[in-house]
């Protein structure tokens, strides 16, 4: 797993609540490998394409000011749904490091953790002074939406808009912390409890001893 | 098990306590998995495996079955709908002859939908934990096991160590009293307590179920019950295993055997929560008072009883109106009046016999007005129905009856409704697009979904017109 640290990047507001995985990507595209050097289309494929695969320019994503977008701000149950890992494959492909919501969809959540994508839990109060746009005078006059600039930093667990003084905390278990900043791979550090897990299963099994019957 | 402290200790604690194998608090404990299920969205986890020189630590705890892709017109690879997915499903079976793991091929007799094979083969057993890289894994929860959904990296960390690192989850007690009235079962029951939870209501908790209607249920509404638990957001849905669930898993192939089943059920007889128990949230419902529900949008807690009507806009919310737009209904439209397009009998939330059985009640001697078809969770369903002459009232209803998959409630193998279609469908998810693009999907019981069918719209099962 690749580590994350600190990202200053660029975030894009996915509007909506319940944004289920089917949405993020839909069921068809998950039988590609991961390798599929299309994955990054797959994101929010059918949000962004209309039937005849052109991209939609009310979709935040396909706006110009928006291409470098690396983080994104979510409602409320972002991820929701189907297990599929493909969600968060698809997100990391486009270029998308650290996601911003009030809540999560629970696996959504795990898996994000499992490929070095950082999701943020905050405050909807938390959010909504984190999205306030840069103060770009000319931006304002146009009435046109800007990406907003943001600084994460998984040290010290703070996300600040860059044109506020004032960073944010949000809260990690500590232990994910720990392997999203040390990239830390979660096989090798439960290997290193072999002599546990071997214990441990000799006496379970015992107790237990249909869980490893034959059957044909 | 012994409680050796004497603290008092919920269901789930205790079978987590017997789980353990490292501890650390805070954070995440090293929780043994029992068993672990895969089917053929797995070649991720696999892919994860070779790549590094892993092999599957314990492939008799380990057990694949395909459902996801399958088709359900033949139990052919080469019938699938692409080229593509006939690879994938023969690349399973590669995959699982190199893991050496328990397989059902689509050719196995005991081949179908993961969770209900699952209940079916005796694999999930009372006090165990029991993971699949599926989200409605918490469907097992009803024989009281730890069961949750992983994703394909936490599968592969299973599969090479059979363990994987959990955060102990706050736990909400939810009684159940009464008894539910007649035409009322499982499936109303879980969608009236998501539309009283919010889909995120739950979120990452567990759900402890009780009280004195759940004695009154069967085994199949109970999996129900636990199967969409997670549409509240919880991780999982948990129910103290009774006789009901003994008497069903005695025999199973991979339940404890002869000499050892005595001593399995005295130790599984102990798995209730303590009466002092603690939980985070305790709530109790009335299920005698509930109806038929369906939903009418989105999100399956957008769900309330067919005798009600769309609901207005609450301040404007804008995934409300989002939802109402895409499902093409409006405020105060009453739901028995919305015509449907579609039927879709089937899904790990509703495919078992009693499924199937409630469905063929109410259609029995009647004709569908609109196309669906009937696809049992597992072959052996699709045994026991044809068995009892259930195939032959969904036929000459004018239904198709398939085979065992997880078919038109994830839509990836093909069996999709076509854009703009409305489906009255007896799955778990009411999603965008979820049974193809466009489609606009109501979720609701069997028997709900056959009276819909008979009509034509929305309808309340307890109000058919008789013929």
């Amino acid at each position: 797993m690749h580590a994350f640290t600190q990202l200053q990047g660029l975030a894009a507001t996915i509007p909506g609540k319940n944004i289920d995985t089917d949405q993020i990507i839909p069921a068809r595209f998950l039988k590609r490998s991961r390798t599929d050097p299309d994955y990054a289309k797959y994101l929010f494929h059918d949000l962004r394409f209309n039937e005849s695969k052109l991209a939609d320019p009310a979709f935040v994503l396909n706006q110009p000011a928006f291409s470098r977008t690396s983080i994104l701000i979510a409602d409320e149950n972002f991820g929701c749904g189907s297990s599929r890992e493909a969600a968060v494959y698809a997100l990391e492909a486009y270029g998308i490091r650290a996601v911003i919501a009030p809540s999560f969809g629970d696996i959504f959540f795990n898996n994000c953790l499992k490929n070095g994508l950082l999701p943020i839990r905050l405050q909807q109060s938390e959010i909504d002074i984190l999205s306030r746009p840069d103060a770009d005078a000319e931006n304002e006059r146009m009435g046109s939406h800007q990406p907003i600039s943001l600084f994460v930093d998984l040290y010290t667990c703070t996300i600040q808009h860059i044109q506020h003084n004032k960073p944010i905390s949000f809260r990690i278990d500590p232990f994910w912390q720990e392997c999203l900043l040390k990239g830390l791979d979660e096989i090798d550090l439960t290997l290193s409890y072999q002599t546990s897990i071997d214990a441990f299963e000799a006496k379970h099994l015992s107790a237990a001893p249909w869980l490893t019957h034959s059957h044909t | 098990m012994q409680n050796l402290t004497q603290k008092p200790l919920s269901l789930f604690e205790k079978i987590w306590a017997r789980h353990v194998i490292v501890e650390r608090a805070p954070g995440p404990s090293l929780l043994y998995i029992d068993r672990h299920i895969i089917h053929e969205g797995s070649f991720h986890a696999f892919a994860q495996l070779k790549e590094r020189g892993l092999s599957v630590k314990n492939p008799k705890q380990i057990f694949g079955v395909a459902d996801h892709y399958v088709p359900t017109t033949s139990r052919s690879p080469q019938d699938a709908v692409t080229q593509e997915v006939t690879e994938m499903i023969l690349k399973f079976d590669e995959n699982m002859r190199w893991s050496r793991a328990n397989y059902f091929s689509l050719q196995d007799p005991r081949q179908g939908i993961v969770h209900v094979v699952g209940p079916e083969q005796g694999i999930s057993l009372p006090g165990s934990t029991l993971t699949c890289s599926d989200s409605h894994t918490s469907t097992h929860g009803a024989f009281g096991a730890i069961a949750f959904g992983v994703g394909q990296s936490e599968s592969c960390h299973i599969l090479t160590t059979q363990s994987l690192w959990q955060t102990k989850p706050a736990c909400t007690r939810i009684e159940l009293q009464g008894r539910p009235a007649a035409s009322v079962g499982g499936k109303d029951i879980i969608l009236a307590l998501i539309a009283l939870l919010g889909s995120s209501g739950a979120t990452g908790q567990a759900i402890e179920y009780c009280g004195s209607a759940l004695q009154t249920l069967t085994i199949d509404d109970r999996l129900t019950m636990c199967n969409m638990t997670i549409e509240a957001g919880a991780r999982f849905g948990i129910m103290a295993p009774d006789d009901t669930i003994f008497n069903y898993l005695h025999g199973r192939p991979f339940a404890p055997q002869q000499a050892q089943w005595d001593a399995a059920v005295n130790d599984w007889r102990k798995l209730y929560s303590d009466e002092d128990a603690r939980y985070d949230r305790s709530l109790s419902i009335d299920v005698s008072a509930l109806s038929p529900m369906v939903t009418w949008g989105t999100s399956p807690e957008q769900a309330l009883p067919i005798t009600d009507c769309v609901p207005e806009v609450r301040n404007g919310d804008a995934s409300t109106v989002a939802a109402m737009q895409y499902m093409g209904v409006t405020p105060g439209q009453r739901l028995d009046q919305i015509k449907i397009d579609r039927v879709f009998i089937g899904s790990c939330t509703n495919a078992r016999l009693s499924d199937l059985r409630n469905a063929a009640n109410v259609l029995r001697g009647r004709k569908s007005s609109v196309p669906g078809m009937v696809v049992p969770g597992s072959m052996e369903v699709k045994r026991h129905a044809e068995a009892e002459g259930l195939d032959r009232v969904f036929i000459d209803a004018g239904l198709e009856w398939r085979d065992a998959g997880c078919s038109m409630c994830v839509g990836i193998n093909g069996d999709l409704a076509r854009p703009g279609e409305r489906v009255a469908s007896t799955s778990n998810r009411n999603f965008v697009g979820r049974q193809g693009p466009g489609v606009r999907t109501h979720l609701m019981s069997p028997a709900m979904a056959a009276a819909a069918a008979i009509t034509g719209k929305l309808s309340d099962v307890r109000r058919l017109p008789k013929e």
